[in-house]
Protein backbone atom coordinates (compact mmCIF):
# COMPACT_ATOMS: atom_id res chain seq x y z
CA UNK A 1 0.00 0.00 0.00
CA UNK A 2 2.92 2.32 0.73
CA UNK A 3 4.35 1.38 -2.62
CA UNK A 4 1.02 2.14 -4.25
CA UNK A 5 0.87 5.49 -2.56
CA UNK A 6 4.38 6.33 -3.64
CA UNK A 7 3.59 5.20 -7.18
CA UNK A 8 0.45 7.33 -7.17
CA UNK A 9 2.39 10.31 -5.86
CA UNK A 10 5.13 9.83 -8.43
CA UNK A 11 2.51 9.35 -11.11
CA UNK A 12 0.70 12.51 -10.06
CA UNK A 13 3.94 14.50 -10.02
CA UNK A 14 4.98 13.11 -13.39
CA UNK A 15 1.58 13.94 -14.91
CA UNK A 16 1.71 17.47 -13.54
CA UNK A 17 5.26 17.87 -14.83
CA UNK A 18 4.00 16.68 -18.22
CA UNK A 19 1.22 19.28 -18.11
CA UNK A 20 3.79 21.95 -17.23
CA UNK A 21 5.92 20.94 -20.21
CA UNK A 22 2.85 21.01 -22.45
CA UNK A 23 2.01 24.52 -21.24
CA UNK A 24 5.41 25.73 -22.43
CA UNK A 25 4.68 24.61 -25.98
CA UNK A 26 3.63 27.65 -28.01
CA UNK A 27 0.89 25.93 -29.97
CA UNK A 28 -0.60 24.30 -26.90
CA UNK A 29 -0.47 27.59 -24.99
CA UNK A 30 -2.38 29.27 -27.76
CA UNK A 31 -5.05 26.57 -27.64
CA UNK A 32 -5.23 26.77 -23.85
CA UNK A 33 -5.45 30.57 -23.85
CA UNK A 34 -8.11 30.55 -26.56
CA UNK A 35 -10.66 29.43 -23.95
CA UNK A 36 -10.99 33.17 -23.26
CA UNK A 37 -12.62 33.61 -26.67
CA UNK A 38 -15.13 30.87 -25.89
CA UNK A 39 -16.05 32.44 -22.53
CA UNK A 40 -16.45 35.90 -24.05
CA UNK A 41 -18.54 34.54 -26.90
CA UNK A 42 -20.69 32.39 -24.59
CA UNK A 43 -21.25 35.09 -21.96
CA UNK A 44 -21.99 37.81 -24.49
CA UNK A 45 -24.39 35.40 -26.17
CA UNK A 46 -26.16 34.55 -22.92
CA UNK A 47 -26.68 38.13 -21.76
CA UNK A 48 -28.26 41.22 -23.19
CA UNK A 49 -25.67 43.95 -23.92
CA UNK A 50 -27.18 45.99 -21.09
CA UNK A 51 -27.71 43.13 -18.62
CA UNK A 52 -26.91 44.58 -15.22
CA UNK A 53 -24.47 43.33 -12.63
CA UNK A 54 -26.14 42.62 -9.30
CA UNK A 55 -26.78 45.71 -7.19
CA UNK A 56 -26.93 45.22 -3.43
CA UNK A 57 -28.70 46.80 -0.47
CA UNK A 58 -26.85 49.33 1.74
CA UNK A 59 -26.78 46.78 4.60
CA UNK A 60 -24.85 44.35 2.37
CA UNK A 61 -21.85 46.68 1.97
CA UNK A 62 -18.52 45.24 3.19
CA UNK A 63 -17.56 46.78 6.57
CA UNK A 64 -14.09 47.43 5.19
CA UNK A 65 -13.61 47.65 1.43
CA UNK A 66 -10.35 45.89 0.63
CA UNK A 67 -8.40 47.86 -1.99
CA UNK A 68 -7.00 45.97 -4.98
CA UNK A 69 -3.80 46.42 -6.93
CA UNK A 70 -1.56 49.41 -6.27
CA UNK A 71 -2.07 50.88 -2.78
CA UNK A 72 -0.34 54.17 -3.56
CA UNK A 73 1.23 55.28 -6.86
CA UNK A 74 3.84 57.22 -4.84
CA UNK A 75 5.33 58.89 -7.91
CA UNK A 76 6.48 62.53 -7.56
CA UNK A 77 3.90 63.63 -10.13
CA UNK A 78 1.05 61.82 -8.36
CA UNK A 79 2.15 63.08 -4.95
CA UNK A 80 2.11 66.64 -6.27
CA UNK A 81 -1.45 66.17 -7.54
CA UNK A 82 -2.53 64.62 -4.26
CA UNK A 83 -0.99 67.46 -2.20
CA UNK A 84 -2.99 69.92 -4.24
CA UNK A 85 -6.23 68.06 -3.55
CA UNK A 86 -6.25 67.02 -7.22
CA UNK A 87 -7.16 70.60 -8.21
CA UNK A 88 -4.51 70.41 -10.97
CA UNK A 89 -5.51 66.93 -12.08
CA UNK A 90 -7.15 66.61 -15.50
CA UNK A 91 -8.69 63.66 -17.30
CA UNK A 92 -7.46 63.71 -20.89
CA UNK A 93 -9.87 62.25 -23.45
CA UNK A 94 -8.19 61.64 -26.79
CA UNK A 95 -7.72 59.26 -29.71
CA UNK A 96 -10.53 58.53 -32.15
CA UNK A 97 -12.83 61.31 -30.92
CA UNK A 98 -14.07 64.39 -32.72
CA UNK A 99 -12.84 66.70 -29.94
CA UNK A 100 -10.24 66.06 -27.25
CA UNK A 101 -11.38 66.84 -23.74
CA UNK A 102 -9.53 67.85 -20.61
CA UNK A 103 -11.81 67.53 -17.61
CA UNK A 104 -11.22 68.66 -14.05
CA UNK A 105 -12.61 66.84 -11.04
CA UNK A 106 -14.98 69.76 -10.41
CA UNK A 107 -16.32 69.48 -13.96
CA UNK A 108 -16.85 65.73 -13.59
CA UNK A 109 -18.71 66.23 -10.32
CA UNK A 110 -21.11 68.62 -12.03
CA UNK A 111 -22.11 66.01 -14.63
CA UNK A 112 -25.06 63.66 -13.99
CA UNK A 113 -24.07 60.88 -11.58
CA UNK A 114 -24.88 57.26 -11.21
CA UNK A 115 -24.77 55.53 -7.84
CA UNK A 116 -24.48 51.76 -7.56
CA UNK A 117 -23.80 49.27 -4.78
CA UNK A 118 -21.90 46.49 -6.51
CA UNK A 119 -19.57 43.63 -5.76
CA UNK A 120 -15.91 43.92 -6.66
CA UNK A 121 -14.50 40.50 -7.52
CA UNK A 122 -10.76 40.13 -7.43
CA UNK A 123 -9.16 37.60 -9.79
CA UNK A 124 -7.61 36.10 -6.63
CA UNK A 125 -11.03 35.06 -5.35
CA UNK A 126 -12.11 37.60 -2.76
CA UNK A 127 -15.09 39.96 -3.06
CA UNK A 128 -15.94 43.31 -1.48
CA UNK A 129 -19.20 45.22 -1.82
CA UNK A 130 -19.12 49.00 -2.02
CA UNK A 131 -21.22 51.94 -3.10
CA UNK A 132 -19.76 53.81 -6.04
CA UNK A 133 -20.70 57.22 -7.38
CA UNK A 134 -19.48 58.52 -10.68
CA UNK A 135 -20.13 59.71 -14.19
CA UNK A 136 -21.27 57.18 -16.77
CA UNK A 137 -18.47 56.64 -19.27
CA UNK A 138 -21.09 56.98 -22.00
CA UNK A 139 -21.61 60.63 -21.01
CA UNK A 140 -17.92 61.39 -21.52
CA UNK A 141 -17.66 59.45 -24.78
CA UNK A 142 -20.79 61.10 -26.18
CA UNK A 143 -19.35 64.48 -25.17
CA UNK A 144 -16.09 63.78 -26.97
CA UNK A 145 -17.86 62.30 -29.99
CA UNK A 146 -16.58 58.80 -30.68
CA UNK A 147 -15.50 58.25 -34.28
CA UNK A 148 -17.03 55.28 -36.05
CA UNK A 149 -13.65 53.55 -36.36
CA UNK A 150 -13.25 53.35 -32.57
CA UNK A 151 -13.50 49.79 -31.17
CA UNK A 152 -11.85 49.97 -27.75
CA UNK A 153 -11.43 52.44 -24.91
CA UNK A 154 -7.98 52.45 -23.29
CA UNK A 155 -7.44 53.75 -19.76
CA UNK A 156 -4.14 55.36 -18.82
CA UNK A 157 -3.27 55.38 -15.14
CA UNK A 158 -0.90 57.19 -12.78
CA UNK A 159 0.46 54.14 -10.96
CA UNK A 160 3.95 53.08 -11.95
CA UNK A 161 4.18 49.30 -12.17
CA UNK A 162 7.99 49.34 -12.05
CA UNK A 163 10.53 50.63 -14.54
CA UNK A 164 8.40 53.65 -15.34
CA UNK A 165 5.63 51.56 -16.88
CA UNK A 166 2.27 52.99 -15.90
CA UNK A 167 -0.80 50.76 -15.50
CA UNK A 168 -3.25 50.59 -18.39
CA UNK A 169 -6.39 48.66 -19.22
CA UNK A 170 -8.94 48.54 -22.00
CA UNK A 171 -12.54 47.52 -22.64
CA UNK A 172 -14.64 47.21 -25.77
CA UNK A 173 -17.60 49.40 -26.66
CA UNK A 174 -20.20 46.95 -25.30
CA UNK A 175 -18.79 47.48 -21.83
CA UNK A 176 -17.89 51.14 -22.44
CA UNK A 177 -21.53 52.07 -23.11
CA UNK A 178 -22.98 49.76 -20.44
CA UNK A 179 -25.15 51.76 -17.99
CA UNK A 180 -23.13 50.59 -14.97
CA UNK A 181 -19.77 51.49 -16.49
CA UNK A 182 -18.86 54.67 -14.64
CA UNK A 183 -15.85 56.79 -13.81
CA UNK A 184 -16.17 56.75 -10.04
CA UNK A 185 -14.95 59.54 -7.78
CA UNK A 186 -16.62 58.37 -4.56
CA UNK A 187 -16.77 55.11 -2.59
CA UNK A 188 -19.24 54.68 0.24
CA UNK A 189 -20.22 58.38 0.13
CA UNK A 190 -16.65 59.63 0.50
CA UNK A 191 -14.19 60.89 -2.10
CA UNK A 192 -12.02 58.03 -3.34
CA UNK A 193 -9.08 57.35 -1.03
CA UNK A 194 -5.61 56.91 -2.51
CA UNK A 195 -5.80 53.14 -1.89
CA UNK A 196 -9.00 52.94 -3.90
CA UNK A 197 -7.79 54.95 -6.89
CA UNK A 198 -8.12 58.68 -6.13
CA UNK A 199 -9.17 60.84 -7.75
CA UNK A 200 -11.00 58.74 -10.37
CA UNK A 201 -11.28 55.06 -11.26
CA UNK A 202 -13.17 52.91 -13.72
CA UNK A 203 -15.99 50.61 -12.68
CA UNK A 204 -16.85 47.96 -15.26
CA UNK A 205 -19.07 45.77 -13.16
CA UNK A 206 -19.32 42.59 -15.22
CA UNK A 207 -15.59 41.95 -15.09
CA UNK A 208 -12.90 41.19 -12.51
CA UNK A 209 -10.93 43.64 -10.38
CA UNK A 210 -7.88 44.15 -12.57
CA UNK A 211 -10.11 45.72 -15.25
CA UNK A 212 -11.20 48.45 -12.79
CA UNK A 213 -8.37 50.84 -13.67
CA UNK A 214 -7.45 53.20 -10.82
CA UNK A 215 -5.73 56.64 -10.75
CA UNK A 216 -7.14 57.52 -14.16
CA UNK A 217 -5.17 60.10 -16.14
CA UNK A 218 -6.38 59.57 -19.65
CA UNK A 219 -8.96 57.86 -21.82
CA UNK A 220 -8.10 57.00 -25.38
CA UNK A 221 -10.38 55.66 -28.09
CA UNK A 222 -8.59 53.28 -30.46
CA UNK A 223 -9.48 50.93 -33.31
CA UNK A 224 -7.07 48.19 -32.26
CA UNK A 225 -5.13 47.13 -29.18
CA UNK A 226 -1.99 46.02 -31.01
CA UNK A 227 -0.21 49.35 -30.48
CA UNK A 228 -1.10 49.48 -26.77
CA UNK A 229 1.67 48.13 -24.53
CA UNK A 230 2.63 44.70 -25.86
CA UNK A 231 -0.66 44.40 -27.68
CA UNK A 232 -2.91 42.44 -25.35
CA UNK A 233 -4.79 45.46 -24.04
CA UNK A 234 -3.74 45.69 -20.41
CA UNK A 235 -0.78 45.68 -18.06
CA UNK A 236 -1.47 42.26 -16.53
CA UNK A 237 -2.57 40.88 -19.88
CA UNK A 238 0.81 41.92 -21.31
CA UNK A 239 3.01 41.02 -18.35
CA UNK A 240 1.34 38.08 -16.59
CA UNK A 241 -0.82 36.33 -19.23
CA UNK A 242 -4.13 37.41 -17.67
CA UNK A 243 -7.18 37.18 -19.92
CA UNK A 244 -8.25 40.43 -21.54
CA UNK A 245 -11.89 39.39 -21.18
CA UNK A 246 -12.25 39.12 -17.42
CA UNK A 247 -15.92 38.14 -17.11
CA UNK A 248 -14.93 34.76 -15.68
CA UNK B 1 -17.66 -32.25 -15.07
CA UNK B 2 -20.36 -29.69 -14.77
CA UNK B 3 -18.30 -27.80 -12.27
CA UNK B 4 -15.46 -27.65 -14.79
CA UNK B 5 -17.67 -25.88 -17.29
CA UNK B 6 -18.90 -23.57 -14.55
CA UNK B 7 -15.41 -22.63 -13.57
CA UNK B 8 -14.43 -21.66 -17.11
CA UNK B 9 -14.04 -17.91 -17.45
CA UNK B 10 -17.17 -16.31 -18.77
CA UNK B 11 -16.67 -12.92 -20.39
CA UNK B 12 -19.44 -10.38 -20.61
CA UNK B 13 -19.93 -6.92 -22.06
CA UNK B 14 -19.85 -4.61 -19.06
CA UNK B 15 -19.58 -0.89 -19.85
CA UNK B 16 -21.03 0.84 -22.88
CA UNK B 17 -18.86 2.95 -25.18
CA UNK B 18 -20.47 6.16 -23.82
CA UNK B 19 -19.55 5.23 -20.26
CA UNK B 20 -16.00 4.24 -21.20
CA UNK B 21 -15.35 7.40 -23.22
CA UNK B 22 -16.81 9.70 -20.61
CA UNK B 23 -15.04 7.92 -17.77
CA UNK B 24 -11.62 8.40 -19.37
CA UNK B 25 -12.21 12.00 -20.39
CA UNK B 26 -13.74 12.81 -17.03
CA UNK B 27 -10.84 11.31 -15.08
CA UNK B 28 -8.37 13.47 -17.04
CA UNK B 29 -10.47 16.64 -16.81
CA UNK B 30 -11.23 16.27 -13.10
CA UNK B 31 -7.53 15.80 -12.48
CA UNK B 32 -6.69 18.99 -14.38
CA UNK B 33 -9.57 20.88 -12.77
CA UNK B 34 -8.69 19.82 -9.23
CA UNK B 35 -4.98 20.59 -9.47
CA UNK B 36 -5.44 23.88 -11.32
CA UNK B 37 -8.28 24.71 -8.92
CA UNK B 38 -5.90 24.36 -5.98
CA UNK B 39 -3.51 26.65 -7.85
CA UNK B 40 -6.27 29.27 -8.11
CA UNK B 41 -7.26 28.76 -4.47
CA UNK B 42 -3.64 29.50 -3.49
CA UNK B 43 -4.10 33.10 -4.67
CA UNK B 44 -6.47 33.63 -1.73
CA UNK B 45 -6.55 30.57 0.55
CA UNK B 46 -9.48 31.79 2.63
CA UNK B 47 -13.17 30.86 2.38
CA UNK B 48 -16.24 32.82 3.43
CA UNK B 49 -20.02 32.52 3.55
CA UNK B 50 -22.29 35.14 2.02
CA UNK B 51 -22.14 37.76 -0.70
CA UNK B 52 -18.72 39.22 0.07
CA UNK B 53 -15.50 38.16 1.78
CA UNK B 54 -11.97 39.53 1.83
CA UNK B 55 -9.11 39.71 4.29
CA UNK B 56 -10.91 41.95 6.79
CA UNK B 57 -13.94 39.65 6.90
CA UNK B 58 -14.38 36.47 8.90
CA UNK B 59 -13.26 33.41 6.99
CA UNK B 60 -14.62 30.00 8.04
CA UNK B 61 -11.54 28.32 6.60
CA UNK B 62 -8.08 29.87 6.42
CA UNK B 63 -5.34 27.67 4.97
CA UNK B 64 -1.76 27.93 3.82
CA UNK B 65 -1.00 27.49 0.15
CA UNK B 66 -1.21 23.95 -1.24
CA UNK B 67 2.24 22.57 -2.15
CA UNK B 68 3.50 22.59 -5.74
CA UNK B 69 3.33 18.81 -6.23
CA UNK B 70 -0.48 18.91 -6.15
CA UNK B 71 -1.07 22.18 -8.08
CA UNK B 72 -1.12 22.87 -11.81
CA UNK B 73 1.25 24.42 -12.73
CA UNK B 74 3.78 23.19 -10.19
CA UNK B 75 4.80 26.73 -9.31
CA UNK B 76 2.51 29.55 -8.25
CA UNK B 77 0.94 31.13 -11.32
CA UNK B 78 -2.63 32.34 -10.93
CA UNK B 79 -2.84 33.20 -14.63
CA UNK B 80 -1.72 29.76 -15.82
CA UNK B 81 -3.87 27.90 -13.27
CA UNK B 82 -6.84 29.92 -14.51
CA UNK B 83 -6.03 29.13 -18.15
CA UNK B 84 -5.99 25.40 -17.38
CA UNK B 85 -9.11 25.58 -15.25
CA UNK B 86 -11.17 27.74 -17.59
CA UNK B 87 -10.15 25.73 -20.66
CA UNK B 88 -11.02 22.38 -19.04
CA UNK B 89 -14.24 23.54 -17.33
CA UNK B 90 -16.45 24.04 -20.42
CA UNK B 91 -15.31 20.72 -21.92
CA UNK B 92 -16.07 19.02 -18.61
CA UNK B 93 -19.52 20.64 -18.36
CA UNK B 94 -20.58 19.86 -21.94
CA UNK B 95 -19.20 16.31 -21.67
CA UNK B 96 -21.35 15.74 -18.59
CA UNK B 97 -24.40 17.08 -20.40
CA UNK B 98 -23.68 14.88 -23.42
CA UNK B 99 -23.16 11.85 -21.20
CA UNK B 100 -26.44 12.48 -19.39
CA UNK B 101 -28.35 12.70 -22.67
CA UNK B 102 -26.56 9.71 -24.19
CA UNK B 103 -27.18 7.64 -21.04
CA UNK B 104 -30.83 8.58 -21.10
CA UNK B 105 -31.08 7.55 -24.75
CA UNK B 106 -29.27 4.22 -24.41
CA UNK B 107 -31.16 3.45 -21.19
CA UNK B 108 -28.01 3.38 -19.01
CA UNK B 109 -29.82 5.59 -16.53
CA UNK B 110 -33.09 3.63 -16.66
CA UNK B 111 -31.55 0.16 -16.59
CA UNK B 112 -28.39 0.50 -14.53
CA UNK B 113 -28.63 3.61 -12.36
CA UNK B 114 -32.30 3.96 -11.43
CA UNK B 115 -33.22 2.50 -8.05
CA UNK B 116 -35.65 -0.41 -8.07
CA UNK B 117 -38.50 -0.52 -5.62
CA UNK B 118 -37.36 -3.83 -4.12
CA UNK B 119 -33.87 -2.38 -3.52
CA UNK B 120 -35.13 0.44 -1.40
CA UNK B 121 -35.86 -1.51 1.73
CA UNK B 122 -33.97 -1.13 5.02
CA UNK B 123 -33.13 -4.85 4.90
CA UNK B 124 -31.60 -4.56 1.44
CA UNK B 125 -29.69 -1.44 2.40
CA UNK B 126 -28.35 -3.12 5.53
CA UNK B 127 -27.35 -6.17 3.49
CA UNK B 128 -25.43 -3.97 1.03
CA UNK B 129 -23.66 -2.12 3.82
CA UNK B 130 -22.64 -5.33 5.59
CA UNK B 131 -21.47 -6.88 2.28
CA UNK B 132 -19.28 -3.84 1.70
CA UNK B 133 -17.94 -3.95 5.26
CA UNK B 134 -16.99 -7.62 4.82
CA UNK B 135 -15.63 -6.90 1.32
CA UNK B 136 -18.01 -9.45 -0.16
CA UNK B 137 -18.53 -8.49 -3.78
CA UNK B 138 -21.25 -9.94 -6.00
CA UNK B 139 -20.39 -13.02 -8.06
CA UNK B 140 -21.62 -14.35 -11.38
CA UNK B 141 -24.38 -12.48 -13.21
CA UNK B 142 -25.05 -10.34 -10.14
CA UNK B 143 -21.64 -8.71 -10.64
CA UNK B 144 -22.99 -7.10 -13.82
CA UNK B 145 -25.48 -5.04 -11.82
CA UNK B 146 -24.62 -2.10 -9.61
CA UNK B 147 -25.26 -2.49 -5.89
CA UNK B 148 -27.44 -0.08 -3.97
CA UNK B 149 -24.58 1.94 -2.44
CA UNK B 150 -22.77 1.87 -5.77
CA UNK B 151 -25.84 3.24 -7.56
CA UNK B 152 -26.31 5.87 -4.90
CA UNK B 153 -22.72 7.07 -5.22
CA UNK B 154 -22.84 7.20 -9.05
CA UNK B 155 -26.21 8.96 -9.06
CA UNK B 156 -24.92 11.34 -6.41
CA UNK B 157 -21.89 12.13 -8.56
CA UNK B 158 -23.57 12.48 -11.95
CA UNK B 159 -26.73 14.27 -10.87
CA UNK B 160 -25.73 16.15 -7.70
CA UNK B 161 -22.01 16.72 -7.14
CA UNK B 162 -20.89 17.36 -10.72
CA UNK B 163 -23.77 19.74 -11.60
CA UNK B 164 -23.22 21.46 -8.24
CA UNK B 165 -19.54 22.09 -8.91
CA UNK B 166 -20.36 23.42 -12.39
CA UNK B 167 -23.08 25.77 -11.15
CA UNK B 168 -21.03 27.09 -8.22
CA UNK B 169 -18.15 27.61 -10.65
CA UNK B 170 -20.40 29.65 -12.92
CA UNK B 171 -21.65 31.65 -9.93
CA UNK B 172 -18.11 32.93 -9.30
CA UNK B 173 -18.06 34.57 -12.73
CA UNK B 174 -19.15 38.23 -12.64
CA UNK B 175 -20.21 37.93 -16.29
CA UNK B 176 -22.45 34.94 -15.54
CA UNK B 177 -23.92 36.84 -12.58
CA UNK B 178 -25.20 39.43 -15.05
CA UNK B 179 -26.36 36.77 -17.51
CA UNK B 180 -28.04 34.49 -14.94
CA UNK B 181 -28.70 36.53 -11.78
CA UNK B 182 -30.56 33.58 -10.21
CA UNK B 183 -27.22 31.81 -9.70
CA UNK B 184 -26.25 34.25 -6.95
CA UNK B 185 -29.57 33.71 -5.18
CA UNK B 186 -29.39 29.94 -5.53
CA UNK B 187 -26.16 29.74 -3.54
CA UNK B 188 -26.62 32.77 -1.29
CA UNK B 189 -23.75 34.80 -2.71
CA UNK B 190 -20.52 34.53 -4.66
CA UNK B 191 -18.41 33.71 -1.62
CA UNK B 192 -20.84 30.99 -0.52
CA UNK B 193 -20.62 29.55 -4.03
CA UNK B 194 -16.81 29.60 -3.79
CA UNK B 195 -16.99 27.71 -0.48
CA UNK B 196 -19.44 25.12 -1.85
CA UNK B 197 -17.23 24.74 -4.96
CA UNK B 198 -14.25 23.97 -2.70
CA UNK B 199 -16.17 21.53 -0.46
CA UNK B 200 -17.62 19.73 -3.49
CA UNK B 201 -14.13 19.42 -5.01
CA UNK B 202 -12.97 17.55 -1.92
CA UNK B 203 -16.14 15.44 -1.92
CA UNK B 204 -15.16 14.41 -5.46
CA UNK B 205 -11.69 13.52 -4.24
CA UNK B 206 -13.26 11.39 -1.47
CA UNK B 207 -15.39 9.65 -4.10
CA UNK B 208 -12.34 8.99 -6.29
CA UNK B 209 -10.39 7.53 -3.34
CA UNK B 210 -13.23 5.15 -2.41
CA UNK B 211 -13.86 4.36 -6.09
CA UNK B 212 -10.20 3.38 -6.63
CA UNK B 213 -10.19 1.43 -3.37
CA UNK B 214 -13.24 -0.58 -4.51
CA UNK B 215 -11.55 -1.31 -7.85
CA UNK B 216 -8.41 -2.52 -6.08
CA UNK B 217 -10.41 -4.75 -3.74
CA UNK B 218 -12.76 -6.25 -6.33
CA UNK B 219 -10.21 -7.35 -8.93
CA UNK B 220 -8.30 -4.39 -10.36
CA UNK B 221 -7.19 -6.03 -13.63
CA UNK B 222 -10.69 -7.19 -14.50
CA UNK B 223 -12.25 -3.84 -13.55
CA UNK B 224 -9.70 -1.72 -15.41
CA UNK B 225 -10.03 -3.90 -18.52
CA UNK B 226 -13.79 -3.51 -18.31
CA UNK B 227 -13.68 0.31 -18.16
CA UNK B 228 -11.21 0.46 -21.07
CA UNK B 229 -12.41 -2.31 -23.39
CA UNK B 230 -15.85 -3.04 -21.98
CA UNK B 231 -15.02 -6.75 -21.53
CA UNK B 232 -15.55 -8.08 -18.04
CA UNK B 233 -14.81 -11.54 -16.68
CA UNK B 234 -17.64 -12.71 -14.47
CA UNK B 235 -16.35 -13.52 -10.99
CA UNK B 236 -16.97 -17.20 -10.29
CA UNK B 237 -19.68 -18.27 -7.96
CA UNK B 238 -18.28 -19.97 -4.92
CA UNK B 239 -20.41 -22.42 -3.00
Amino acid sequence: MILTRRTLLLGATATLAGCDRLARDEGFREALFSAENFHKWAQRGLMAPDALAREFRPDQISPIFRANGTANPNTPAYKALWRGGFADWRLQVSGLVTRDLSLSLAQLRRLPHREQITRHDCVEGWSAIGKWRGVPLKTILDGAGLKSRARYIVFRCADDMGGGRPYYESIDLTDAFHPQTILAFALNDRPLSVANGAPLRLRVERQLGYKQAKYLMGIEAVDSLTAIGKGKGGFWEDHADYDWYAGV
Amino acid sequence: MVSMIDSADRMAQRHRLSTRLWHGLNALLLYILFTSGLGIFNAHPRLYWGQYGANFDHGWLVLDRFPGWITLPGHYSLALSRHWHLAAAPIFAFALLAYMLWSLANRHIGRDLAFRREELTPRHLWQDISDHARLRFPKGEAALRYGLLQKASYVGMIFVALPLIILTGLTMSPGMNAAWPWLVDLFGGRQSARSIHFITAFALVAFVVVHILMVLLSGPVNQVRAIITGRYRLPRDRP
